[in-house]
């Protein structure tokens, strides 16, 4: 639980931050409240964690994915978390006097908290995948972070920067980790770190490990990835100091040191790593001296430091890795004072251009000796941290043996990237504390910042001058426990002493200096052959590579979705065709083994007429009146084709069907052009008639294939139990109102909702409709033309007992509550035709909304009424009455359900036609 | 027959994806209904082509699949219903958009 508080607690703090808003110090206050209480926390662990022991909990959340909520507690994570909220309170009070009064302190605050926790929470991960997510956390927040003073445009555009390519990496990280998951078989740290072995040997192993270390290159800033570090210095220095020396960009190296036992000891690991890290460690070196910003220096120390950290790990000794927690220690503390020294004199100066801060000794002595004092221990001075760590690096570097006969060649560059480490820090302190008097500076004269804004830099200066002089007594037991849990075993015997004699890397640390003094001293010649090269911006490049990208995309994007239907319709259609064809190319012939059926005149000529009039539909479609008659014609053929073939049932349906489509689709032939205008071009007919006679024939081909072949049906089930089961002969009624009932049930909600959506859609619709017809004749006015209302006023009660009659033999005989709905229908929309709706309205005050709903309703209750007999929901209603009551009960519920279904249909349907019937109709009022 | 009845299809559906492809709405409709009549066919014929066998009970000794025919009936009612819906949706488009080409906007010239 003490865990959990530990990420949860800052991120409650975020509350406070934002309640004690009013001032900066109430803000500051109330920000450093739960991160204080966190640390007490993670001390009161320290003994169990210096003791070796390892904190596991463990709360399952999605264990099937592999995802539990468990945290983790040792040596290591116990170093990072004090780092985290150790360093974070220093920079919150120092935030407080960095701050000025027109920055927010809230936001500022609320967004240092946010990534405080997420920070915590990679650092004290025990699954992979939440230490991923906190990872991804730790990229949002600082996108937050670095882009505060979002006003300014060079931050907006370093924020984007860095989250692009952390982002990015992220991913890369998420496809490692899953590699290693896959490997593994478990996302537990504990499990992964034990399986070494195993994921060495595996065939996959060099694509993960490729996979991690892009996720950590980018996030600490390793070459090529270094360059959003830079553009990161946008950044208030408050967040600079936080999160780019000792947090953010440590995160990367610290999954180095955490997945050492998992992932290390291959040439692999030692090529990539290794030489990444030396890359990455000179570069970083030689353009820190180059740079002329303040911040611009630190930043490529940074890098450079970085990548000295990442070469000790690539070294793949034990001692290297315990070397590598020792400087990362190190870096965090006299980078993050450096960070806040350089942000002090911004503060008192108004600038960071080097070239103008000389002389500062003079105006803040107390500061500069304070930035002095880092600078050295950066530079590797004696009796300073930095020197500790470095003497270490040296020899690590001669002891390494993996390069074969170039192995001499790392001690010597490592050497260089000393002196240039040496160089800049002189630079830092020369060229900015003495050399001369400022020039121009925006504010002068300067002076020492407030008191308490220089307490932090006090604390983490004492720190490094400690562990510097007196290492056994400060940092030992830390760097012990940390080490021992990187290495997840035994630590190596080695020496934190000061002195160890004249051997090799003291002459090394002796040349570095004396060179870093040199280069210093050369330094002029130095910048000008800089100058005289082409400069490379990387923000540009950048932003140059990410508009292309988007470009292409877009371009992409166009060739699929050009805006146009047809287009997508097309490709549908021919990814259709494509799929069936692939799947029909195994067959090997055909005709199947069932015989075919008699061929006989009178069928075939059905469906020559079928045929024919489906093509007069295509040929007459600008004549939209002209192509509804072949339209309609097929459709009368096609239920006739259904009779032919013994379904009584569909043939009755798509009759009735039938005559309620043409309707509507004359009714909206009212409002929409009677004529189609020729706009496709011959090709594009050409293609549609070459998609369309594709389609067709592959329709056709797989029509015939099937009915060649014997098949195996279900139906002998339905057959045997209609009569028992469900107690109707006609064996499709019974499928739709007992067998397949729930999903008779779903589609008359279905219908309802179509015929909702069309009221609501003609809601206050008005259109326009033409006072002639397509022959310049005036539409009559006469609403009640004599024939047709004559004949519409005897048909309907015969229509309505014709209905009744269908809906009562449905169970039995064909029939049932969907024809007999669409009769019913047909019967009423009739008077409508012939009456008009507004006396037809008058005359049957019936509420078609409330029909449907009705007919659902009875259909659902129906339904449910069987469990209260202790039946399971709609079918087994009818075997509990079929027994004590045979026949005619049993029936009644049948009907009861299929009534729901015919209410329904009668509903939805009127609900269509009718609401079609008066759009554009200003005097009338919509029919509810 | 079944060459004769799979021949037909395919011509009723050649000429439902023609007029699917059409550029205004009115045409796309009358594709669509022509599509779903021979789609509801070729589902209907799932259960093969039967004479003279309704799967009514004690009407004759053999009885066709009733299965593809109850789905087939509510594809035939629900059909109906997503017509009109497209036809609706398209008579408000008409209303608020002004045209009847499928895209919601005449074509750019």
């Amino acid at each position: 639980m003490a865990l959990a508080l530990i990420i949860v607690l800052p991120f409650l703090g975020i509350c406070f931050s934002q309640l004690m808003r009013s001032t900066r110090s109430y803000c500051a206050l109330g920000t450093a409240l739960t991160p204080i209480m966190a640390l007490g926390l993670l001390l009161a662990e320290r003994k169990t964690v210096f003791s070796g022991q390892v904190r596991i909990v463990n709360w399952p959340w999605l264990s099937d994915l592999g995802l539990d909520l468990s945290l983790r507690l040792d040596g290591l994570s116990f170093l990072f978390a004090l780092l985290i909220l150790g360093i974070g309170l220093l920079v919150i009070l120092y935030a407080r006097y960095y701050l000025s009064e027109s920055d927010p302190p809230g936001r500022f605050f609320g967004y240092f908290l946010a990534f405080m926790s997420s920070m915590l929470g990679v650092v004290l991960s025990e699954n992979l995948l939440l230490m991923l997510m906190f990872w991804e956390l730790t990229s949002l927040s600082s996108f937050l972070l670095i882009g505060f003073w979002n006003h300014r445009r060079d931050a907006r555009r370093g924020a984007r920067m860095a989250l692009a390519v952390t982002g990015g990496g992220g991913l890369a990280l998420l496809a490692g980790i899953l590699l290693i998951g896959h490997i593994v078989g478990s996302f537990e740290l504990t499990q992964v770190l034990a399986a070494g072995d195993t994921i060495r040997a595996h065939a996959l192993y060099p694509l993960a490990l490729i996979l991690v270390l892009l996720g950590v290159f980018t996030k600490s800033a390793q070459f090529p990835f270094h360059f959003w570090l830079p553009r990161a210095m946008a950044a208030p220095t408050p967040v600079s100091a936080f999160l780019h020396s000792a947090t953010m960009v440590k995160a990367g190296v610290f999954l180095l040191a955490r997945l050492y036992p998992a992932l290390s000891g291959t040439d692999w690991w030692f090529f990539l790593v290794g030489l990444t890290g030396m890359a990455t460690l000179l570069l970083g070196a030689v353009m820190a001296l180059l740079q002329h910003d303040l911040k611009g220096v630190l930043a490529y120390s940074t890098i450079s430091h970085l990548g000295l950290i990442t070469l000790l790990f690539g070294l793949d000794s034990d001692f290297s890795q315990v070397a590598a927690i020792f400087h990362i220690i190190n870096h965090a503390t006299f980078k993050a004072s450096l960070f806040m020294a350089a942000g002090i004199i911004d503060h008192e100066t108004g600038t960071r251009d080097i070239r103008q801060l000389h002389g500062m000794w003079r105006y803040m002595p107390h500061s500069a000796a304070l930035a002095i004092v880092a600078s050295l221990s950066m530079a590797g001075v004696p009796l300073l941290n930095g020197f500790l760590s470095k003497e270490m690096f040296f020899a690590e570097t001669l002891g390494q043996h993996l390069f074969g006969s170039f192995g001499g060649i790392i001690p010597v560059l490592a050497t260089l990237a000393g002196a240039f480490s040496v160089a800049y820090s002189l630079r830092f302190i020369h060229d900015v504390f003495f050399n001369g008097k400022p020039v121009d500076l925006p504010i002068y004269p300067p002076h020492e910042p407030p008191r308490y804004m220089r307490i932090p830099v006090e604390v983490l200066v004492l720190i490094c001058l400690l562990v510097g002089i007196v290492p056994g007594l400060t940092v030992a037991p830390l760097l012990n426990a940390a080490g021992a849990a990187s290495l997840n075993g035994p630590i190596p015997p080695y020496s934190l002493s000061i002195w160890h004699g004249f051997n090799t890397p003291l002459l090394m640390s002796f040349i570095a200096l004396t060179g870093g003094g040199l280069i210093y001293f050369l330094r002029n010649s130095l910048f000008r052959w800089h100058e005289s090269l082409p400069q490379l911006n990387s923000l540009e490049i950048f932003e140059h590579v990410q508009r292309a990208l988007a470009a292409l995309a877009r371009k992409a994007n166009k060739l699929l979705d050009n805006g146009s239907l047809q287009r997508y319709l097309v490709l549908v259609l021919l990814s259709a065709l494509t799929l069936v064809a692939v799947a029909l190319l195994p067959l090997d012939s055909l005709t199947g083994s069932v015989a075919l059926t008699q061929l006989d005149g009178i069928t075939i000529l059905g469906f020559v007429i079928m045929a024919l009039a489906s093509m007069a539909t295509v040929v007459f479609q600008r004549h939209r009146l002209v192509a509804l008659m072949p339209l309609s014609a097929v459709g009368l053929m096609v239920s006739l084709a259904f009779l032919r073939y013994s379904a009584p049932d569909l043939a009755l349906t798509q009759l009735s069907v039938e005559v309620v489509t043409i309707i509507l689709l004359i009714l909206s032939i009212f409002f929409l052009p009677i004529r189609t205008p020729i706009e496709s071009t011959r090709f594009r007919r050409g293609r549609d008639l070459l998609v369309a006679l594709a389609c067709g024939v592959m329709m056709s081909l797989l029509a015939y294939a099937v009915m060649t072949r014997p098949y195996d049906s279900i139906a002998t089930f339905f057959l045997e139990n209609s009569v028992s089961g469900g107690g109707g002969t006609n064996v499709v009624n019974v499928i739709l109102v007992d067998f397949r009932g729930f999903d008779t049930l779903g589609e008359i909600c279905v219908l309802a909702i179509a015929g909702v959506g069309i009221y609501g859609l003609l809601h206050a619709l008005r259109l326009p409709f033409p006072k002639r017809d397509y022959g310049g004749r005036t539409w009559s006015i006469d609403s009640h033309p004599m024939i047709l209302d004559d004949l519409a006023r005897q048909m309907l009660p015969m229509a309505l007992l014709i209905s009744v009659f269908i809906f009562m033999r449905g169970h039995n005989l064909p029939g049932g509550g969907f024809i007999a709905g669409l009769i019913t229908s047909i019967a009423l929309i009739l008077q409508y035709i012939s009456h008009g709706v507004i006396w037809t309205q008058e005359r049957q005050p019936l509420s078609y909304h409330g029909m449907a709903g009705w007919g659902i309703c009875i259909a659902g209750l129906t339904g449910l009424s069987s469990l209260a007999f202790g039946h399971t929901y709609l079918t087994s209603a009818f075997r509990h009455f079929h027994l004590p009551l045979i026949g005619e009960f049993e029936l009644a519920t049948a009907m009861l359900f299929d009534l729901g279904v015919y209410l329904a249909v009668v509903g939805a349907t009127m609900l269509i036609l009718s609401n079609m019937g008066h759009v554009g109709q200003d005097e009338c009022k919509e029919v509810a | 027959m079944e060459a004769v009845f799979a021949i037909t299809l395919g011509i009723m559906a050649a000429s439902g994806v023609y007029l699917l492809l059409r550029a205004r709405i009115f045409p796309v409709v009358m594709g669509l209904t022509l599509l779903s009549y021979a789609v509801n066919l070729f589902i209907f014929a799932m259960g093969r082509l039967g004479t003279g066998v309704p799967a009514v009970i004690g009407k004759s000794t053999e009885y066709g699949d009733p299965l593809p025919q109850a789905l087939v009936l509510t594809a035939i009612v629900i059909g109906f219903a997503m017509t009109a819906f497209v036809l609706v949706l398209a008579l408000r488009g008409l209303g608020e958009l002004r045209t009847d080409h499928v895209d919601g906007q005449e074509r750019r010239k």
